[in-house]
């Protein structure tokens, strides 16, 4: 019976991340999968038997599930839309954790099964130790992306940082080798240094990877996730955990390579590129001269424009600006000015984000561009408004190979006739390379938080 | 070697599960717009929340005078349906996005 619950499963998991990749049934596949799930828990808790017995503890199985459950809901629900991949990250974290501490109860276990003379079987503990590592790297770099999205954490990159993590991965391992084929008599403690081991390579190695980068991390470390919550599966002779673990594995190591192949760059470049630091790149260049617009001129410019294009990037996100945005196309749509979105694939913090946050605000459907399209109506458009984006509108990627992200497809607002930069100063963009854009004698600049400046601008062109 | 074949011949399924799962994973994923990618990642990482039954099975399994395994299994069982819940719904909610603007 049991076993017919866990092939339910494991079908409605790979039904449901099929369905998923579809806009059409995404969300009904989301449900499947979660009905899945919940199939699978239930089965497991009422009539999972080893060796004859039944499983104890339901109190605090209960409690646990309660507990996690009510968080995990209100948490979900509560989160600002802006917040979402930080959100995701932390969840993907609290997965890792979780496969961690299962390791390490069954390695108490196995320690003292071993007290009591019983032979530890290698390969199990291959296994232990190997759902230990992934589970607690994937833990730790899961909560350091997390507090670099939300900005808790800045970049911190140090001379010989990748030779300072290959050689902390190289410790780990060897060390691991050593405790599963000689199983010292001090097993205990080299275990915990293990673990310690693990988390602390986890925060090395996310630290030093660019905010741009974070959705391809993230990607990463949840395949890391899957390949732990699999080595469970074996650990348990559990299909339905090895499934749900390796396909999760796979197609989000397949979703990794299809964001990199987004943003124009390898993986490896992500992961040891370590954007902005190493790379002298145009941070070197001086800033030449740019012009500043008042809200009151820009509030002229837009009320009289034929055309608008809106191209949103992260300070849109932070500032929580997508409800403004809306009312200033709304604004300007009623005065007979055509507005458009530019939506840049790995503009924001993940792909997708930014039609998510615009979908939130009721933007429609229609007027949300892809990149190719967006390119292709630059040169009948007035007026670009760029809100707090910066490396996806940066010529730089087509024009100075030298450049860190030379090669990424950007929006080519240039072809505009004007160009205004929404920023919240002249800083550079979370790359760390400075945009010649801002520079050339189309563009002005309105610095300003977005929500702020959107406001100020609807404010002006009601009373035009 | 011995090792690993005897290992292979001892899990012969689920090695089979394992191989057959990496390509239907890569099959799966291989064509999706990149509008998607977010909330595919999301309700991925929910799935990984099958740990949760690892979880489970720690906890039921644990004796009642083993309070390492006691008070680990039962972190591991809350964070394990943070991850679940959590995931789903948050996954649900960018999807719900995407229909309003559909329907429009």
């Amino acid at each position: 019976m049991l076993s017919l619950i866990y092939l339910t499963g494991s079908v409605t998991f790979i039904v449901g991340l099929k369905m998923l990749s579809n806009p059409a049934t995404a969300r009904r596949g989301n449900a499947v999968a979660a009905a899945g799930m919940t199939l699978a828990i239930l089965g497991t808790i009422f009539l999972y038997e080893h060796n004859g017995r039944h499983l104890r503890n339901y109190g605090w199985i209960t409690a646990g599930l309660l507990i996690g459950g009510v968080i995990g809901f209100l948490s979900a629900k509560r989160v600002k839309m802006t917040a979402m991949p930080e959100m995701v990250s932390l969840f993907n974290g609290m997965g890792g954790a979780c496969a961690a501490l299962i390791s390490v109860v069954e390695f108490n276990h196995m320690i003292r099964a071993f007290s009591g003379g019983v032979e530890i079987d290698h390969l199990q503990l291959l296994i232990v130790f190997a759902g230990l590592i992934i589970g607690a790297v994937s833990f730790a770099g899961s909560v350091i992306a997390w507090g670099k999205l939300n900005g808790n954490i800045k970049d911190i990159t140090f001379g010989g940082q990748h030779i300072f993590n290959i050689s902390l991965l190289a410790v780990m391992l060897i060390l691991s080798v050593y405790v599963i084929a000689a199983q010292p008599p001090f097993t205990g403690i080299l275990f915990a240094l293990i673990l310690l081991l693990s988390l602390v390579y986890g925060v090395f190695f996310v630290l030093p990877i660019g905010g741009a980068d974070m959705p391809v991390v993230i990607s990463l470390l949840n395949s890391f996730t899957g390949v732990a919550a699999a080595c469970g599966g074996f650990l348990y002779n559990n299909p339905v955990m090895l499934t749900g673990g390796i396909l999760v594995g796979s197609a989000g190591s397949i979703l990794t390579i299809l964001m990199c192949k987004a943003m124009n760059r390898s993986l490896k470049n992500v992961l040891i590129g370590s954007f902005g630091g190493t790379h002298g790149g145009g941070t070197a260049k001086e800033q030449g001269a740019y012009k500043e617009i008042s809200n009151a001129d820009m509030a002229v410019v837009l009320a009289y424009a034929h055309k608008v294009m809106i191209v949103p990037g992260y300070g849109l996100a932070v500032a929580q600006a997508q409800h403004a945005c809306h009312e200033l196309e709304n604004l300007l749509e009623a005065r007979g000015v055509e507005v458009r979105y530019a939506i840049h694939p790995v503009a924001g913090r993940m792909p997708g984000h930014m039609n998510v946050l615009l979908a939130e605000a009721d933007v429609p459907y229609e007027k949300l561009l892809e990149m190719e399209q967006a390119n292709g109506q630059f040169n009948t458009t007035d007026v670009v408004l760029v809100l707090g984006a910066n490396d996806v509108v940066n010529p730089a990627a087509k024009k100075d190979p030298a450049s860190p992200i030379y090669g990424m497809p950007i929006l080519e607002v240039e072809n505009a006739r004007m160009v205004v930069v929404n920023k919240r100063s002249m800083k550079p963009g979370y790359a760390g390379i400075e945009n010649d854009l801002f520079f050339q004698p189309k563009t002005s600049m309105l610095f300003g938080d977005a929500k702020h400046v959107l406001q100020q601008l609807v404010a002006e062109i009601a009373q035009i | 070697m011995n090792v690993i074949l005897s290992f292979i011949q001892a899990h012969l399924e689920l090695t089979y599960v394992v191989i057959l799962s990496i390509f239907l994973g890569v099959e799966v994923i291989s064509r999706v717009p990149s509008v998607l990618h977010t909330p595919l990642m999301s309700g991925a990482n929910a799935i990984h929340g099958v740990v949760i039954i690892g979880a489970i099975i720690v906890m039921g399994q644990a004796e009642a005078d083993n309070y390492l395994a006691l008070i680990l299994g039962f972190l591991a069982v809350i964070l394990g349906t943070l991850n679940v819940v959590g995931g789903f719904v948050v996954t649900d909610r960018m999807l719900e996005m995407f229909k309003s603007k559909k329907t429009k």
